[in-house]
Order: structure tokens, then C-alpha cells, then sequence
């Protein structure tokens, strides 16, 4: 990319910022303003409210944004992988309905793909669609899902042949979320917090146009989807911060940042808060004895080493080199460092690691991630999975061998689900 | 520079590799291994005249090429990649690094082109018997005579001290202890009451010395009594370079077992196609990783002069000598049985991995260096 294109493009966004951002307008007129001008999603294509920019010139106008303070559009949530897989696979109709509420974050999204009996096996999906007179009618029950108990709509992966191979026999929707055959139902998780629901679908309706793609296309479909996630998903993910800026736009959208994250606000506490352990240790005393002493410098060797490993993969990247190894071992680690933290931890906490709430250490925060960092080697992509995928994709070991694809998915082996 | 390197230094890596696999088969490891000095004289010219790696980081003033600790680290990943048997890290990294940080102007002008242009090999002995490495291990002593010094004592666990020609030794003035009286000196390996014993190595591809020193004459290098500081630094800088060197040796392990596994087929099947060999080597992929990510950045952290180097020195040594000898272990596993005979190459790298684990001071002994280094 020339220097010119890149001059040229900061010079124009930062002449529309300045021209038309104001801070007292109300976050949906703003945002309305975004849409319309293309400077909101500038690498969306021209026809749907973008400038068709190459991710690169999409991070300069992106460097405007945050030099002169201006509110984006809505990103948190999974109304990214929304926009992003109806933009790959989506109707104009599709297009039309939805893509301006995503962006400005008028309509929250779920992803209804994870089943009880299906998790790391998503292409293993039990919840059925059939077709009965004009409509798609859908029965089952997906887990896991983020924002489904304020979603207004959500991709639904579900079976509609059950006589076709596994991943044949799929096909995606968009559901809405908002009817009376769904029910949405918060799932407890293990330290106590509810922050996903399970979603289960009793004859609820689908129009046959919020078909997405061609029948039996699902798990293709699903494989976009599923490649926005990962790719938010490297550990390097931008949520989005809430300002205490003055101003109505500014205020609205804190408030709307609250409302979406307030479920995973413990989320800080899975990876293992190794930014806690020096300064606890010193508190505790128990920066004193040598056995702690070892293992925390074996948690601080791992967390920087990794940290490093994953600056080296950017920066191959922004080199426009291929990736190396580096590149595909940010999950693992992260599971491996969030281990040993907690494990740390607990030698640093003594007996006050059996204790919660405000009666264990920095009111819960210790305790909170004792029993949260399992999550780290599961979501997402369990540990097991992710060392499959650097065993096949990185070393290019042979792949496991398969009996559940070919043949009717009727016949295949699954769980007993009550 | 911390999270990449250039395309120069690339093309460097890819013509030291192809030079190193040529000069260092494993049928010459297992040669040299077996010779008292452990280094083939002709390969050591070659390496020296014809392509000036005992000079990479010496500066031009002193006979030197002028590049800095990232081209150093690129040059002992891949000795220790290929298990090279020289003089390498005895003389161009310890004893050329002692001398580059504790020689005065005038001596590093005399002392260092020779070393430099390969012509000379010096041999660093700080360590004795007791086996400690840090400057309070020092019991060694020198004393003022005649205007010069002599030496008394004893050095052990010195790489190459039985072939170098000149040593370079830490010793203190009698009386003293921990960090203060301690200098360095020059011997020269003739020098009347130095008698050098070869130590039987667990590692044959890396040799070690007994030095006797009995009223030894010796000469002053640096300044007197000022020797702790520049001792620490060469040794953090060291720790890094061995670093390097392991992270080479952990990643030609890691290939060759991954190699293995691919070839050797029981129950009908390659054993690289079972899950618990696939997930065995995702693991061991990620532990060669981080360590290569830490020696990478430590080494130019050394280049900038960072000031987090001593702690970072402790993090890299410790994080490779963990990974190689891991590597080490898992790659002896995956060959099975032939991965424990003398025949199969696995056991000249592991013994490898065993020594430089230790030398320069353990995992566990780096990792208390790191906590104090980083004030907890």
C-alpha cells in the first residue's frame, strides 16, 4: 500500500471527524451519521454502509477515531460474527434487515451453536429443523449462549437431514430470539456467576427467507462464523472501553458497555490475574519462602515468555511474513499460565484460599479465581482440541482417524441427552 | 529487534546452518567427542578465518566484526543446533566477553585481536570446586609480588582450560570475601606452577579442566579489586549466549523426535498418528517456543544494554535449561528403546542439555536470581 493511499485516507477521515463528531448528539443519531457516511465499518463494502477498505487502511481511520475521542459503532458481542458471516453468506434481504441495526447496536445477537450433547464435535448438532407447510420449525436445545437473555436474534446451526452425513445434513438460520417457542434459561456456572444461558426451542418458527446460504450449506457457513471468533479470540481482543468523558453520546455508550459486559466481569480472573501475585506475595509475607519463591518465578518465566512468543507472531505478521509456530500457541499457553497462577495463588493465600466472598482475600478476587481458570482450558477451544489443531495444522501430524462422517448421521453414535 | 529479525540476519542464519551441517555431522561429534581437546583444528581455521565468527561481537577497534549480542545468539543457536564441538564458548563468548568488560583500553588492543582472528583460544576459570557461581565462591587467591602477581588455588569446571593458551582467572586478595577484592588476571598456559587436568565430562562434546594454580605469575586485567562487576555482567551475558545455544540444541531434538514419529510405525500405524504422541509434541512445541521467544528477546536486550538485563539473563537461562532437557527426555521417550542406545544420536544432545542445565548455574538457582533481581 502507497503512502499517498494511506495519507489520503487519514486525511479524509479525520476531516469528516472533525466536521461532524459531536459529542452531545444521542448514541443512536451518531451512530446513524457513521452508517450513512461509510466512516463507521470503513471495510465493509461500499453497497452496505462501508468504504470497502483493506484492513489496513480500516486501522487508520481507526487511529482517527481514537485521536479525536469519537464513539464508534456497536462491536461488543457477537454481532461482529453476525455481520461478519451475513456479509459472506447473507440474502440481500439479510443484508438489508440487519446490518445497520448491528452496527448501530440497536439489535444484540447470540450464537446458537453449542449443544449439551455436542462441544468441541460442533458439527454433531441435534436441534432440528423441519419444514412443515411454508415454515422451518425448530426443536432442541443449544448451551453456552452468550447475551441470548437480552438477544434480539441468533444463528442457529440445526439439522435438517438426518439421513446425510454429518456435516451435510446442516443448515444455518437466523432465528429470532423473541418468540414464544424460545426459552431463554441462565446456566450457573461453577463460581457462581450466570453470564450464558441455555436456550431450548419448543416448535419455534423460522420464515424460509432467514434461511442463510443454500440447504445443507450450515457447516460452511458455520466455518465463517467460526473464523471471526478465533480470530477475535488470539488473546489480543479490543473490548470496548467505556469513557467518563461528558457528553450524551459518551454516556449512552458507557452505559451500554455496562449493561453487555456486566456478565463477564470475572472474566479478568480466569486467565489467573498474574499481575496480582508479586504484590500479593509481599502482603502475605510469603515472598519470604523459598518453595513460593519458585514457583512464582516459574509463573513469571511462562506468562512473559508467552507474552513474547505472541509479540513475535505480530510481529511477523506486520512484516508480511508467514507465520510461524508462534502464531497458533497463544490458547495453550494461556491455559498453561492461568494454571500455574492459580496454583500460585493459593500457595500465597495459605488457609485463606478456602475461604470466598468478602471473607477471602481482596473481597472474593482471589477466591473467584480459584474456581474460574478451569474455564480457560475449555472455552473456546478445550486444551485437547487446541492440540489437535497444532499436532495436524502446525507439525502436520496425521489427522485422528474418523468413523462419525461418513454414512447417515442418523447411525452415528451420540450422547443421551434428558 | 526483540520480536523479529532482520533479513540479514536470516540469510546469516541460513548460510551458518548450511556451513554448520556440513563441518558438524554427527559422525565428526562422535569423533571429536572422543579426543582429549574435542575440536577439529582445520574446521576451527575455517570457522575463524573464512567466516570471522569468533570476531561477531568484538568491535572493530579490537579486531572484531562489530555486530552485537543478536548476531552472537544466532551464531550459538546454530553451534548448538549441530552439537559443534570448538573452543566457541570458552574462548569468543567467556573469556573475549571478560575481557571486552573488564580489559583496560590498552589490553583489550593487545589481548582480544588474536582471540578475534581465531589465532588464540583463552579459557575463562571463575568456578572452583565448591561449585558455586557466583563471585562469593571465590576462594582463589592473588598477591602482590614483585610488581606483578601470583596465583594459589585451585579453578574447576573451566571449558576448555586444558587446550586454551592463555586463561583468564578470577581471584581475590587474601582476607576478602563476597563481591569485594575481587580482579581478574591473564595466565599464560605454560606459566611455571599451572598444571591443567582434562575432567571426565558426563557431555564429551563439551570439555572441562581441573587448574592447579601454585605461585603462579600473573598479569593484572582491569582495574585491581574491581573485578565483581564486570564478572556479573559477563556472566548474565553468558547465561544469555547459553541460552541461545540451548534453544538450538531443544528445537533440532524437537525436530528429529517429531521425525521419528513419523517414520517408526507400530500397531499398523505411524506413532505419530496417536493422539497421546500428537498432543506429546503440541507440548513440547509450545516449551521449545517460549524459550526461543525469551533467549531471542534477552539477546537483544543485551544488544541495547537494557537494564533489565541480569533479571532477564536469569529468565532466559532458566526457562531454556528447562525446555532443553524437557525436549532431552520426550525425545529419548518417542524413540523407545533405540532412543537408549549409544548407536542413536538422541544421547549426544541430551547430555548436552544435562551440562549446560547446570553450568552457569541450575533452573532452580536462576530462578531465585530472577526473584531477587526483580526486587520480590
Amino acid at each position: 500500500m502507497s503512502e499517498t493511499t494511506e495519507d489520503t485516507v487519514r486525511a479524509e477521515a479525520r476531516a469528516w471527524l472533525e466536521a461532524n463528531w459531536n459529542p452531545d448528539l444521542s448514541l443512536l443519531e451518531w451512530r446513524n451519521r457513521l452508517v450513512e457516511s461509510g466512516w463507521g465499518a470503513p471495510t465493509w463494502p461500499t453497497d452496505w454502509y462501508g468504504k470497502g477498505y483493506p484492513d489496513a487502511l480500516g486501522r487508520i481511520v481507526e487511529e482517527e477515531f481514537e485521536r479525536i475521542g469519537a464513539v464508534s459503532v456497536a462491536r461488543t458481542g457477537i454481532r461482529n460474527l453476525a455481520a461478519a458471516t451475513i456479509l459472506a453468506h447473507g440474502s440481500d434481504l439479510h443484508k438489508e434487515k440487519f446490518l445497520r441495526r448491528i452496527l448501530t447496536g440497536e439489535d444484540t445477537w447470540c450464537q446458537l451453536f453449542s449443544e449439551p450433547g455436542s462441544g468441541s464435535d460442533l458439527a454433531g448438532a441435534t436441534t432440528r429443523a423441519d419444514k412443515k407447510g411454508n415454515k422451518w420449525i425448530v426443536n432442541g436445545q443449544k448451551v453456552w449462549t452468550t447475551s441470548a437473555h437480552h438477544a434480539q436474534y441468533g444463528l442457529l446451526l440445526a439439522r435438517t437431514d438426518w439421513d446425510l452425513p454429518k456435516h451435510k445434513g446442516l443448515s444455518y438460520f437466523i432465528l429470532n430470539i423473541e418468540q414464544p417457542g424460545v426459552e431463554v434459561v441462565p446456566l450457573r456456572q461453577m463460581n457462581g456467576h450466570a453470564s450464558f444461558n441455555q436456550v431450548f426451542f419448543t416448535d419455534a418458527e423460522i420464515e424460509p427467507e432467514f434461511q442463510v446460504s443454500e440447504l445443507g450449506d450450515g457447516w460452511n457457513v458455520a466455518t465463517t462464523t467460526l473464523m471471526h471468533e478465533r480470530r477475535g479470540a488470539d488473546g489480543l481482543r479490543r473490548y470496548q472501553q467505556a469513557t467518563d468523558r461528558p457528553g450524551r453520546c459518551y454516556e449512552e455508550e458507557a452505559e451500554e458497555i455496562a449493561h453487555q459486559l456486566e456478565p463477564y466481569k470475572w472474566y479478568p480472573q480466569r486467565a489467573g490475574r498474574t499481575d496480582l501475585i508479586i504484590e500479593r506475595a509481599k502482603a502475605t509475607g510469603m515472598n519470604t519462602d523459598p518453595a513460593v519463591r519458585q514457583e512464582i518465578a516459574k509463573l513469571m518465566i511462562m506468562a512473559k515468555s508467552a507474552e513474547w512468543t505472541a509479540r513475535r507472531a505480530r510481529a511477523a505478521q506486520a512484516q508480511g511474513r508467514p507465520q510461524g509456530p508462534e502464531g497458533s500457541i497463544g490458547k495453550l499457553t494461556a491455559s498453561n499460565v492461568a494454571k500455574q497462577a492459580a496454583h500460585v495463588h493459593t500457595m500465597i493465600s495459605g488457609a485463606d484460599a478456602m475461604l470466598t466472598g468478602e471473607d477471602s482475600p481482596m473481597d472474593g478476587v482471589i477466591s473467584e479465581i480459584l474456581v474460574s481458570f478451569p474455564a480457560t482450558s475449555i472455552a473456546g477451544g478445550t486444551d485437547e482440541i487446541q492440540r489437535n489443531i497444532i499436532s495436524e495444522r502446525v507439525l502436520k501430524m496425521p489427522k485422528e482417524p474418523r468413523t462419525d462422517t461418513k454414512g447417515p448421521f442418523r447411525d452415528v453414535p451420540r450422547n443421551v441427552v434428558s | 529487534m526483540k520480536f523479529s529479525f532482520s533479513d540479514e540476519q536470516e540469510e546469516f542464519r541460513v548460510f551458518l546452518r548450511r556451513f554448520l551441517e556440513d563441518k558438524s555431522p554427527t559422525t565428526e561429534v562422535r569423533r571429536l567427542m572422543e579426543t582429549d581437546e574435542g575440536y577439529d583444528e582445520a574446521v576451527w581455521k575455517q570457522l575463524s578465518t573464512d567466516l570471522g565468527l569468533p570476531a561477531v561481537h568484538v568491535p572493530e577497534e579490537y579486531g572484531g566484526q562489530g555486530f552485537s549480542f543478536g548476531e552472537l545468539g544466532i551464531v550459538l543457536e546454530e553451534m548448538g543446533r549441530a552439537l559443534l564441538c570448538a573452543p566457541y564458548f570458552s574462548s569468543a563468548v567467556l573469556a573475549t566477553i571478560a575481557i571486552l568488560n573488564a580489559g583496560t583500553e590498552e589490553q583489550k588492543r593487545t589481548l582480544l585481536p588474536p582471540l578475534a582472528a581465531g589465532e588464540k583460544r583463552a579459557a575463562l576459570a571463575f568456578t572452583e570446586p565448591n561449585g558455586r557461581w557466583d563471585n562469593s565462591g571465590v576462594e582463589l587467591t592473588a598477591t602482590a609480588s614483585d610488581g606483578g602477581y601470583r596465583l594459589d588455588g585451585t579453578k574447576s569446571y573451566v571449558l576448555d582450560g586444558h587446550t586454551a593458551d592463555m586463561i583468564v582467572v578470577l581471584a581475590r586478595q587474601p582476607g576478602t570475601s563476597g563481591d569485594h577484592g575481587l580482579s581478574l588476571f591473564t595466565v599464560s598456559s605454560d606459566a611455571d606452577g599451572l598444571s591443567r587436568a582434562l575432567l571426565k565430562t558426563m557431555d564429551p562434546t563439551r570439555k572441562q579442566a581441573r587448574l592447579e594454580f601454585q605461585s603462579v605469575q600473573a598479569d593484572l586485567l582491569g582495574e585491581e579489586g574491581g573485578a565483581a562487576a564486570p564478572m556479573a555482567l559477563t556472566l548474565d551475558q553468558a547465561a544469555i549466549c547459553l541460552a541461545n545455544e540451548m534453544v538450538g540444541g531443544a528445537e533440532r531434538l524437537r525436530e528429529s523426535a517429531l521425525d521419528y514419529s513419523m517414520m517408526r510405525v507400530q500397531f499398523g500405524r505411524a506413532i505419530g498418528s496417536f493422539q497421546t504422541m500428537k498432543h506429546k509434541f503440541a507440548d513440547m512445541l509450545i516449551e521449545v517456543e517460549l524459550a526461543k521467544a525469551a533467549a531471542y528477546y534477552a539477546a537483544a536486550a543485551a544488544a541495547e544494554e537494557d537494564e533489565d538485563l541480569p533479571a532477564l539473563a536469569s529468565l532466559a537461562k532458566a526457562g531454556a535449561s528447562e525446555a532443553y532437557m524437557q525436549t532431552a527426555i520426550k525425545t529419548v521417550q518417542t524413540h523407545g528403546g533405540i532412543g537408549f542406545t549409544w548407536d542413536n544420536d538422541t544421547h549426544l544432545w541430551f547430555k548436552r542439555a544435562k551440562s549446560s542445565e547446570v553450568f552457569l548455574g541450575d533452573p532452580s538457582h536462576h530462578r531465585e536470581q530472577l526473584m531477587q533481581r526483580w526486587d520480590v
